[in-house]
């Protein structure tokens, strides 16, 4: 809309909306300008502090890797194949948004826990989930892969069947058709989805200090500061971690008005 | 033969393919022609290995192909919507199944270069295909398919999405373009003069079902159901040469008739051979001859009254006393209060009149 007449309807529902904005943006402002630059850079300076950031982004990008590796060829078969069950298999998809995700931290460790089955199987490749990076990356795997999957199926239903139909009579096999008719033209999707995984995964807490409270991710530092040190010790680190989630959405929003345009 | 169809059945959602049989003879245009909804798409899309039949086989140069997937038929297949890959540049469009060929990158600009000039499409390489018009795409999308040189074309309403003048251009275009290359081609529409002005032969298809397979005059002058019949509108349709006329007419000299008496003045600025029709409303039928504004006014004998509820159709044959070989035939619709205030009957010779914008030229 390029004018905004003024009517009451108008006014009265710019007020109301208004004031939810403000809530969200005051806080934020308030927490990443309460502290200097020169205290953030110190902060950032902090190993612990820098070794809990590089730890969150590291981790999350390796569960992004990972559900792009499995979640891109589902999204595809959920936007393109009609198979029994498919109801059921979305819905297993969506489900980490709504359970509380320190009851996903449990239900994880009930399987990757040291006695569980397959923590077990785990354990004798030497790989171990309790209170070590495996269990910080399967958690925010866990917590943040719908994002990725309904982005990437959104991407690939908008995609025209009949694309892919001409590819094929054009010589095309299935795999060929895939790789240079239906994931060039879902990209950007999959890579907004995968941005914003990668983001939430950033900032999960619930999951992740169930199954690993060491070695520390930047909200579970932040959490710890907060507790042992108070608000003053906290603040910077909450300033940092909001600064780099807001560059991620950034370039979020960056890719995704890109893509519409394109479209 | 270069493309046999037998028994061919399929079921896919509401669309259904029951028993088709087809023979297509190489270099053949061959017109699919019925109603939307009729399964036309889904028999096109069959063909090209899109859906497997339920039943039936399907040969293309004496080789069964029934269970081929797409990419092992060599058939070129044109959407009515272009279905262009839009991130790729025009170029890279005509060029992609060049390179799924394995072709050496100096062929593959070759064969673009060749074929996207046979299509005046030469400028365009560099664009993309949001950035083009309708027509534009649609050349974009023939030439990507003619591109791989297939073994047989399929069209599915290839000129329906454009505009009318565009339509012309580009059904002209086909035209050329079959005489040039001479590709075996099934075109799919629910436009009868479409139909009609290009099909060696046409296949009325209806419920998923061939109903009738003929030239086309067979299709028009002699439907094999009351359904066809219907579909094709017991319409006048003519094919003659354009003649210059007097003023702003031409005249149209009907094939086979070089009488006098049968030509037609016609409005337009068209010239040589064409199809023309008029629709049977637009004649108007009398016992006498009429004084009128009208400059078409033939004397016929009435051949055929055939009655259909609130309209009848009154075929006339011009001149009246020859036999069909040698006459034409005109349906005019009238309403029953005429039909019983003249007193119809078969043999009575009657006159028949229309305006010279009342003929369609195509």
């Amino acid at each position: 809309m390029s004018v905004l007449f003024a009517n009451r309807l108008t006014v009265l529902f710019s007020a109301l909306g208004m004031l939810l904005v403000l809530f969200v943006a005051v806080p934020l402002a308030r927490t990443i300008t309460a502290s200097s630059p020169s205290l953030l850079w110190q902060t950032l300076l902090d190993p612990e502090v820098r070794g809990a950031i590089s730890l969150t982004l590291y981790a999350s990008f390796i569960a992004t890797l990972l559900a792009l590796i499995c979640g891109v060829p589902l999204a595809y078969l959920l936007a393109r194949v009609d198979f029994p069950g498919k109801g059921v298999v979305e819905g297993i998809i969506d489900v980490p948004v709504v359970v509380p995700h320190s009851a996903a931290g449990i239900a994880l460790l009930m399987v990757f826990g040291r006695q569980a089955p397959l923590g077990q199987v785990f354990g004798l490749l030497g790989l171990r989930f309790v209170s070590a990076v495996p269990g910080i990356v399967v958690a925010m795997l866990f917590v943040s892969l719908s994002f990725l999957v309904n982005a990437a199926r959104e991407g690939f239903e908008a995609v025209d069947p009949r694309l892919e139909r001409v590819a094929r009579t054009l010589g095309a096999s299935p795999w060929e058709t895939f790789w240079r008719v239906s994931f060039p033209l879902a990209w950007r999707s999959i890579l907004s989805g995968a941005l914003m995984m990668w983001a939430r995964g950033l900032s999960e807490f619930g999951a992740v200090v169930i199954l690993a409270y060491h070695p520390m991710v930047a909200p579970v530092l932040l959490y710890e500061r907060f507790e042992s040190f108070g608000l003053a010790y906290a603040q910077p680190v909450a300033a940092l971690m909001i600064l780099i989630c807001l560059v991620t959405f950034a370039v979020l929003r960056g890719t995704t008005r890109k893509s519409r345009r394109a479209r | 033969m270069s493309l046999r169809v037998t028994d061919l059945w399929l079921d896919l959602g509401a669309f259904h393919l029951r028993g088709i049989h087809l023979e297509i003879a190489p270099g053949e245009y061959f017109v699919i022609l019925g109603p939307t909804g009729a399964g036309k798409t889904v028999l096109l899309e069959t063909l090209a290995g899109l859906h497997f039949p339920r039943r039936g086989q399907i040969s293309l140069h004496g080789e069964d192909i029934t269970r081929f997937p797409p990419e092992r038929r060599s058939i070129g297949f044109v959407y009515q919507d272009y279905a262009l890959f839009p991130h790729l540049s025009v170029e890279e469009n005509i060029a992609f199944g060049l390179w799924l060929r394995r072709m050496g990158r100096k062929a593959v600009s070759e064969r673009v270069e060749a074929i996207s000039r046979r299509l005046s499409i030469h400028h365009l390489l560099p664009r993309k295909p949001e950035t083009l018009s309708g027509g534009e795409a649609q050349r974009v999308a023939l030439a990507r398919a003619l591109a791989i040189e297939p073994s047989l074309l399929l069209l599915d309403e290839p000129l329906s999405a454009l505009d009318p003048g565009t339509r012309e251009g580009l059904q002209q275009e086909l035209v050329r373009l079959h005489r040039e290359l001479g590709t075996t081609t099934i075109h799919v529409t629910h436009d009868f003069e479409e139909a009609v002005a290009l099909a060696d032969r046409i296949a009325v298809m209806h419920q998923g079902q061939i109903v009738q397979i003929g030239p086309p005059e067979e299709i028009f002058r002699k439907p094999d159901s009351e359904w066809v019949a219907r579909f094709v509108g017991m319409r006048n349709i003519f094919r003659g040469e354009l003649r210059p006329g007097d003023g702003n007419y031409q005249w149209l000299v009907l094939e086979g008739t070089e009488q006098p008496e049968v030509r037609m003045a016609v409005l337009t600025d068209r010239f040589g051979p064409v199809h023309a029709s008029i629709r049977p409303e637009d004649i108007v039928l009398s016992q006498e001859p009429l004084r009128s504004s009208m400059r078409n006014s033939f004397r016929g004998r009435v051949v055929s009254i055939l009655d259909r509820g609130t309209l009848i159709y009154v075929t006339v044959r011009v001149p009246p006393d020859r036999t069909l070989l040698k006459a034409t035939d005109f349906t005019c619709a009238i309403t029953r209060p005429s039909l019983e205030e003249m007193n119809l009957k078969e043999g009575m010779e009657v006159w028949i009149a229309f305006k010279a914008s009342a003929v369609h030229v195509f």
